[in-house]
């Protein structure tokens, strides 16, 4: 074989492989919204069926009108957006609140608090759900989205102030020190030149905040109770256990969830590696 | 980085000098040195409420007696400390012994596969053309964002005794070559969630599915990093793949590998949505618990014994954070808190 075809094949072998990974990772996607949109009859066969035949709606109008548990998956999307955004408005402040003073400030403890964060954030949170479930409780939030979004910003905040700090330090000091020279104060000089500055990494934490928040399951299985206060990831384990699953309306509802995660994911997956193994990868 | 003056330390000696008199005045007012502490309350006090205070009562919970009789609404008995009664109870459950061994295993199996699946792809990645790359990256991306719940639904759909795709595919095979590697030619109605080993089986290929994007873009990003000049060199010296990954790639990716099996494991370990809905609920096989799922059932299911509860997830914790110091190592030594 000469080497231009070795080499020619090589690239084939390449190019086969990239396909089949990514016919790996999207294929159970792809699976759960064409289950979405196909009819019972197509659904519940032993035939393979690659994509819906007569596609239909009748799934997601289901889980919109008839509803899941009892509502319709409004309710439960209204519920996510409201614990999701709820947690991430707040937990945003707190978050660039210290990230400006790890950022941009040299005081005793500063290593200390890092390595707090860094602990913290490898709490399982599974373990905390059993003193947690008591606070809430006693403090009368229990089965109430308050509670649900108090607990979000904990779960949040950790990481959102890790990521947050690097996005701080990123800024020119030079460009605070000239606001300074022209005679800005303190809280002008933040809110005209560091926070426009900043603002594009708050977006990237803040979503990767809503991300988290938005899936968290645990907490949103044992807080609530009442399927009126239901987030969308407690919504769907109705489905779970049951003796027939509807495996139409599940999809429907899974995809539903799944959309602006997605959305959000495509937007800010280059900043989350780099936050996640922030440290480790240099240049 | 540390050493030119920031803007932040206006209140220092040089400070008043330079600028109008008003904020001379201002920073008398409000201590600079305060500063910074005053911006971290918020975030000291979310994280000591409801991270510190918590844990601390975790502690102190794993050894009392903390169950009905504390939660009634007619006059409430207070916890009782019971001293190493939990643990005892905790090691001497058989429950015990079977998910820790779950949970082991379940971390060796997933990481290493997650690990070596994700780190081929990563260099499958560098390897391919401009466009196909950024098309295996996309599509990476769509299993990766599935949220845990609708991934445990998404393979459990796949795996569906009656109508799944997993059975219809395995019927596919030819009768000869499935009697001969799995003893059976009929696969259909095949239940894949009512027992443990299945039940782990479905779940290592939903969390490999689900985790493998991130260390592939992770590798991806730090080959990226690696001057090509290094590969060169290797070239010309007639150095086949593996030894180049083993010479080049690896040692220089080292600390990004070190993190990623680090984090790989604490997310394995305490694996608990995906293990829970696959394999349905409370009404789980017992013998499916891994230490996440037994400490929830322990403490919330009647009859709720959530002091028993607390010492499972301590053990939990224990062993993540034993795992955890070799992160936080890693990270305090790439000088990255200095």
């Amino acid at each position: 074989m000469s080497p231009t075809a070795r080499k020619r094949l090589g690239r084939v072998a390449l190019n086969t492989a990239g396909v089949a990974v990514f016919l790996f990772a999207v294929f159970p996607v792809y699976w759960m919204v064409a289950t979405a949109f196909k009819p019972n009859n197509e659904i519940f066969t032993t035939d393979f069926i690659p994509f819906p035949l007569d596609p239909t709606f009748e799934h997601v109008e289901r889980v919109f009108t008839r509803g899941v548990a009892g509502h319709s998956i409004w309710r439960y999307l209204l519920n996510s957006m409201i614990v999701s955004l709820g947690a991430v408005l707040v937990g945003a402040v707190i978050a660039l609140l210290a990230a400006t003073a790890v950022a941009r400030f040299r005081f005793r403890f500063r290593t200390s608090f890092l390595i707090l964060l860094l602990i913290v954030q490898m709490i399982p949170s599974e373990a905390l759900l059993i003193p947690l479930f008591l606070m809430v409780r006693r403090l009368g939030l229990y089965d109430q989205l308050l509670g649900l979004v108090v607990i979000n910003i904990a779960l949040t905040l950790p990481f959102s102030v890790w990521m947050l700090r690097t996005f701080v330090a990123a800024v020119p000091k030079e460009l605070e020190e000239a606001a300074w020279i022209d005679g800005a104060g303190r809280t002008a000089t933040f809110w005209k030149v560091l926070f426009p500055l900043v603002a594009p990494g708050l977006v990237a934490t803040s979503i990767f905040a809503f991300i988290t928040a938005w899936n968290e399951f645990v907490f949103a299985l044992t807080l609530i109770n009442d399927s009126g206060n239901f987030t969308m990831p407690r919504a769907l384990t109705f489905f779970i256990g049951q003796r027939s699953t509807d495996w139409g309306a599940i999809m429907a509802a899974s995809t539903l969830m799944t959309i602006p995660v997605m959305v959000f994911f495509l937007l800010v997956q280059r900043r989350m590696v780099s936050g996640l193994v922030a440290g480790a990868v240099k240049g | 980085m540390a050493q030119t003056p920031t803007i932040a330390r206006g209140g220092n000696s040089s400070a008043p000098a330079r600028g109008p008199r008003n904020r001379a005045a201002r920073t008398r007012r409000l201590s600079p040195r305060a500063i910074p502490y005053l911006l971290l309350v918020p975030c000291l006090l979310v994280i000591a409420a409801l991270l510190l205070y918590p844990l601390v009562q975790m502690l102190q919970m794993s050894f009392q007696e903390v169950g009905l009789r504390q939660f009634r609404a007619r006059n409430p008995l207070p916890a009782e400390f019971v001293g190493v009664d939990n643990f005892r109870q905790v090691l001497e459950s058989e429950l015990f012994w079977t998910s820790l061994r779950n949970t082991v295993l379940f971390a060796l199996v997933a990481v290493t596969m997650t690990l070596v699946f994700g780190t081929l792809v990563g260099l499958l990645m560098h390897k391919l053309g401009p466009k196909m790359s950024i098309f295996v990256v996309v599509g990476t991306m769509a299993a990766w964002a599935v949220p845990p719940t609708a991934q445990a639904i998404i393979w459990k759909w796949q795996f569906d005794a009656d109508a799944g795709i997993v059975n219809w595919a395995l019927n596919l095979l030819p009768d000869w070559l499935s009697q001969a590697v799995f003893g059976r030619a009929d696969w259909t109605g095949q239940p894949w969630l009512n027992d443990t080993l299945s039940i782990y089986f479905v779940l290592v290929v939903a969390v490999v599915w689900a985790s493998f994007p991130f260390i592939a873009v992770s590798v991806l990003a730090g080959l990226k990093s690696i001057p090509s000049e290094l590969y060169e060199a290797a070239r010309v010296d007639g150095a086949g793949a593996v030894r180049t990954f083993w010479k080049i790639t690896f040692p220089l990716l080292r600390p990004v590998f070190a993190v990623l099996v680090v984090l790989s494991m604490i997310w394995d370990f305490k694996v608990f949505t995906q293990l829970f809905l696959l394999a349905g609920g409370t009404n789980m096989p017992r013998d499916a618990f891994n230490l996440s799922v037994w400490s929830y059932v322990e403490a919330f299911n009647p009859p709720a014994d959530m002091g028993l509860g607390a010492a499972i997830a301590i053990v939990l914790t224990v062993i993540l954070l034993l795992i955890t110091s070799v992160y936080v190592r890693q990270i305090v030594k790439s000088e990255d808190v200095r």
